[in-house]
Parts: C-alpha cells; structure tokens; sequence
C-alpha cells in the first residue's frame, strides 16, 4: 500500500466555514518583498528540494569523485610521469571542468518544473520577476559548492596540495561558484526554449563539452596546433582554470581573475535579459 | 476592498484573442464579471476557458483585443494585476515535492509575510481546511480532495480581490467537491469575486450568479442561470419500458402528451423526452402527466427518472453540436 492510497481512503476533517471566514477577514497584505528576500525564498524553495530528494546530490558528488579518479589515473603516468605529480596541475581544472558540467542539470530541473502548475502559481506572484530563477541558481550554488569541497578531499588524499592554503582555496572555489551562476543562465535559457528535457540534455551537451576539453585543464595549450590555441587561450574555461589553479597555488592572478569575472559578467548580461524574456512570454 | 471602476466591474474584456499556431483558442471573447460575484465559465475540453483565465491572470499574453482587471490593462499594468488576483489552476498550482506546511509558508514570503507571520497563517489555513494532519506530508501524498485544498488555501493566504478558480472540482468525488462547493461560497461570502471555470452545469448552476457559454474560443450565450437554463429547456425526463415492443407507441404518447422531442436511447427499452421551455408547468407536472398518459394507454415503465438539463443537451441546444466536436480544437492544455 503507498503512501498516496491510505490518504485516499481516509475521510478528511470537514472545512471550517468559519475560521475560515475570519482568517479572509483578518488577511491584511503585507508590503511586496524585495528582490533579494523573494530571490533567497526561491533559494530556500531549492534546499527544501533538496531535503525532500537528497538523491539529487548524486551529480554534486559520486561524478565529481569519479572524474577525479578517472582523469587523474588515466593521464598522469603518461602526462606527467606520475598521478601524483599530474593531480597537482590537474585537480583545479578538473575541479573547474566538472562544476561547469554540472550546470547544465540547472535546464533541465527549469525544463521539468515550467510543466508543473506550480510555475502559474509563481508566474502569477507580484514578485520581482527573476527572483524564480535566481532561485533555481542560489540552490545550484549550493550544489557546487558541494561538489567543490567533495573533489578537493578526493584530490587531498590522491597528494593535492594547494600552497595557498584556506584562502586560496576559497578564494578559487568562490570564483568558480560566482562564474557557473553566471554562466547558469545559459541553461535557464534552454530549460524555458526547448520543448523538452531529452532535448535541452542533448544541446547542453553540445555546448559542454567542446567548452570544457578544449581547455587548458588537461594540458598546457602549447602543444596544440596554432588554431586551436587561438581558441583555447581565449576560452572563459582556461582563463577560470588558470585563474582557480593560481589562487589555490597561493598566486594572485589579477589578469584571469579579471578575464573570469568579465566573462560571467558577459554571460549575465546576455542570457539572463533572453532568460527573462522567455520566462515572461511563457 | 481598494478601488474599484466606477462600473463595478472585477473583469472587463472586449475582443479578445489568442492564437496558437492556426488555432484561435480563444476567438473574440467579451466578458463583463461584476464584482463580489461567483461568473461561471462553462464549457467543454478544448473551449479555451483555461486560455482565457490564463491571459486574465497576466500568464499569456493576448493576440488581440483587451481585458482589463479592476480597470487595470492586464498587459500594460500586469504587476498591478498579479497584486490583486489568485490563481488555482487546473492542476494544482502547489510545489509536490514539499509538504503543505513549506508551500503556504514558502508563498507567504513570496507575498511578503515575515518568517513569523507566513507560519502563523499557514498553520491557521491548514488549520481551516482540516489539512492539520497531512501538514508535514509532501503534497505528492496527498489525495484528490486534499489538493484542491490545499491549492485554495494557497489562492487565499493573502485575500484576493478576484480568484480564479480553473475546473476546481473536475477529477474530484462528489463528496470533496461538495466542500469544495462550500469553500467557494465562503470566499465569496467576504468579497472576494470568483472566476469559476467548469465543464459541469450544475456546479455553475449551484455557485455561480452569471454564466457565460464558451465554445470554440467563443461566448455563444451569456446570461443569469434563469436565462440560460430557459434556453435549453427545463430538463428531460428518461424512461425504460418493460416491454422493447411498446416503444415506438410510447414515442407517440410522449410525443402528444408533451408536445415535446423525445429521442430513442440505444437501449432498445430506453427513451428521452426534452421538455420544453415554453409551457407554464413546471417539469415535474410534465413528468407526471407523461406517466399517467402511458399508463392509461397501458405501457408498463420500469424505471423513470428526471434529468436536469446537462451541459451536453446545453450544448446541443446552443450549438447545433454536442460537446465531443469541440476536441476537434486543439487541447487547451497545451498552452
């Protein structure tokens, strides 16, 4: 017997007519809430999700530690003479690689929720218009969070060891997590334009992957042919790769940190206006 | 409540029109809802209720004409809208994954309560509703009846001016859409005017003041219950015999007697005669006076029952087409 059968069965407490007559009487409105407290209820909307479907943390977790893995045995004998000596270099772009994919599932999650009439419900809110997807966005930063701190451990006992100590290190998590929001929007755009999950699974795909291995994180560009470093260098990946490697090696790299943030700022500025559209059009 | 238009009017549209694709699902409609009223929305699948409601409530926007909501333009004031409107959709408009607790309290922050506040009156409404029990359960666990509910108590934890209330009882069990019959009536007890849409007469029949018809993405009648009712007849009065043989002479008594169509069912015993809406008598007198004609004539009825007129013969009645052709329109759902 589920769950759902024995509610069905059992009779229901009648409504009351008359506190419910009072409590319409008494419902005085309150001033609209700002942007940011709608757009953190929103947040709090994703980590109750999260409460209720802890599965979801699969991605954040058993990915990040088998990219980890993979990578780091697969190339580092052959790359850098050794997995230890390989993880070093490789652990803050590997980290970089495997937090950019996982915000591709942010479409999908937008993709499957617009279909549920939960989404008329808040679409019909006096509300500051993005704070929905703000939302969606402060919840998945939580999940990068996570997913940060689970490869950094796995990295830690395979011999990483970031010279820039706590500070670098938060410093090059937070740099990340601030340029996968940013970069979110991207997904939130698909997750409102395609029809359906299987196809913003596919296109994200096709977006994802090119961005993130035609990047500095495996090895250094120079060895490419000239075309391809052209591209490479100027991928926002290798500059965030570069970027978060150098802050964890206790370095201040004030060019890719610049060249990252400028990027998400390009990012926020591009999709979230198109996002917001769509959200609005819906 | 705040203002109102000096019509006294809480929905006023004119012409309007949406798309999608090349089907017009809704194809110049007019309403006028007079506010503090229950306005019913009646129509079958596919009409283009829920396309109305939808561009009422700021969600779609419209391809042509104009609506207004408490005299504010619901494309060029839309915030202004949202602010006085609520929405219970035709599938519940709750977050399944929380429980009912977290979805009153999570929308009673969207609308601008405290932390305190959003769960003092969401513990209240859960309360009201009888739902105390199921508060910690995830909605996904809940039943038919427990889900209108608590999709209501969401529409109300700030009370709106003007609810929309989309098909609130279909796929329900007579007893839970009895209560929810009784919260609507609560509702608008306090002022709080009700866009009801439904695909059943006699729920507008029993909550409604107005009812406008909608077919095809168009009003085809409009009108007090009295008015509309009088135009399809006063009902029907549905008869099995015990002997198939005596049909086709019962058809003939029934057919003098009343004065009235009378339909042969495909049940071989089976018939149905439409009252009409012209005589004095009410249609109970007509029924009786059928059956004692056939008795005396000697036909022997086996079962006899009177039929409220029903949307179908609603329909027909307007239309020339029964309900089933609307499908031919695309699935308003998709919007």
């Amino acid at each position: 017997m589920s769950t759902a059968t024995t509610t069905e069965t059992k009779d229901l407490a009648p409504v009351s007519a008359e506190s419910l007559a009072a409590l319409l009487v008494s419902g005085e409105r309150p001033p609209r809430p700002s942007a940011l407290s709608a757009s953190l209820t929103f947040g709090w909307r994703a980590m109750l999700k999260i409460k209720h479907v802890p599965e979801q943390l699969f991605d954040v977790t058993a990915f990040p530690i088998m990219m980890v893995l993979m990578y780091t045995y697969l190339f580092g004998g052959a790359l850098a003479g050794s997995p230890k000596e390989y993880i070093q270099f490789l652990l803050p772009g590997i980290l970089v690689m495997s937090v950019v994919m996982i915000t591709m599932y942010t479409g999908v999650s937008v993709n499957t929720d617009i279909e549920k009439g939960v989404f008329d419900r808040f679409r019909s809110l006096p509300i500051w218009r993005p704070s929905t997807m703000v939302g969606y966005l402060l919840g998945d930063a939580l999940r990068y969070t996570i997913a940060s701190v689970v490869m950094l451990t796995v990295g830690m006992i395979l011999g990483y060891r970031p010279d820039g100590g706590v500070v670098g290190v938060v410093a090059g998590i937070a740099l990340l997590v601030v340029f996968s929001f940013a970069f979110s929007w991207i997904w939130t755009m698909f997750g409102l334009m395609l029809r359906t999950e299987k196809s913003v699974m596919g296109v994200s795909m096709m977006v994802i992957f090119p961005l993130t291995f035609l990047s500095n994180v495996f090895v250094d560009p120079k060895t490419m042919p000239g075309w391809l470093q052209a591209f490479v260098n100027n991928s926002p990946i290798s500059h965030l790769a570069s970027a978060v490697r150098e802050l964890m090696a206790g370095d201040w790299p004030a060019d890719e940190i610049a060249w990252s943030l400028g990027w998400a700022g390009l990012f926020l500025l591009i999709f979230g206006p198109v996002t917001m559209r769509l959200y609005n059009r819906k | 409540m705040s203002t109102q238009t000096t019509s006294g009017l809480a929905i006023e549209t004119a012409g309007l029109v949406k798309t999608f694709g090349e089907t017009r699902a809704v194809d110049g409609v007019d309403l006028a809802v007079p506010a503090g009223t229950v306005y019913g929305v009646l129509g079958p699948n596919g009409a283009g209720k829920t396309t109305t409601v939808k561009m009422l409530a700021t969600l779609l926007r419209p391809d042509g004409g104009q609506a207004h909501v408490f005299g504010h333009d619901v494309v060029r004031e839309a915030d202004v809208v949202r602010g006085r409107v609520s929405l219970t959709g035709q599938y519940a408009s709750v977050d399944e994954d929380l429980t009912g607790t977290e979805n009153l309290v999570l929308l009673g922050r969207l609308l601008g309560h405290g932390k305190h506040a959003a769960r003092t009156r969401s513990g209240q409404l859960l309360e009201a509703f009888g739902l105390s029990d199921a508060a910690g359960k995830q909605v996904k666990h809940y039943s038919g009846g427990m889900r209108r509910r608590i999709d209501i108590a969401a529409s109300i934890l700030n009370t709106p001016d003007l609810l929309f209330l989309d098909e609130p009882t279909t796929g329900l069990d007579p007893r839970s859409r009895n209560q929810v019959w009784d919260i609507v009536r609560a509702v608008v007890a306090q002022g709080t005017t009700v866009l009801l849409t439904t695909q059943y007469l006699d729920e507008a029949d029993q909550l409604a003041s107005r009812i406008a018809v909608i077919d095809r993405g168009k009003v085809i009648a409009e009108g007090t219950k009295g008015e509309l009712k009088a135009s399809v007849g006063a009902g029907s009065v549905h008869l099995r015999l015990r002997d198939p043989a005596q049909r086709p002479e019962a058809e003939q008594v029934l057919r003098l007697a009343l004065n009235a169509d009378v339909q042969l069912e495909p049940d071989p015993v089976a018939l149905t005669a439409r009252l009409g809406t012209a005589r004095s008598d009410s249609a109970a007198e007509q029924a009786s006076r059928a059956l004692a004609e056939l008795a005396r004539t000697g036909i022997t009825v086996d079962n006899f029952s009177l039929g409220q007129p029903s949307l179908d013969e609603v329909f027909l009645a307007l239309t020339g087409h029964d309900t089933h052709d609307a499908h031919d329109s695309k699935d308003e759902v998709a919007a």
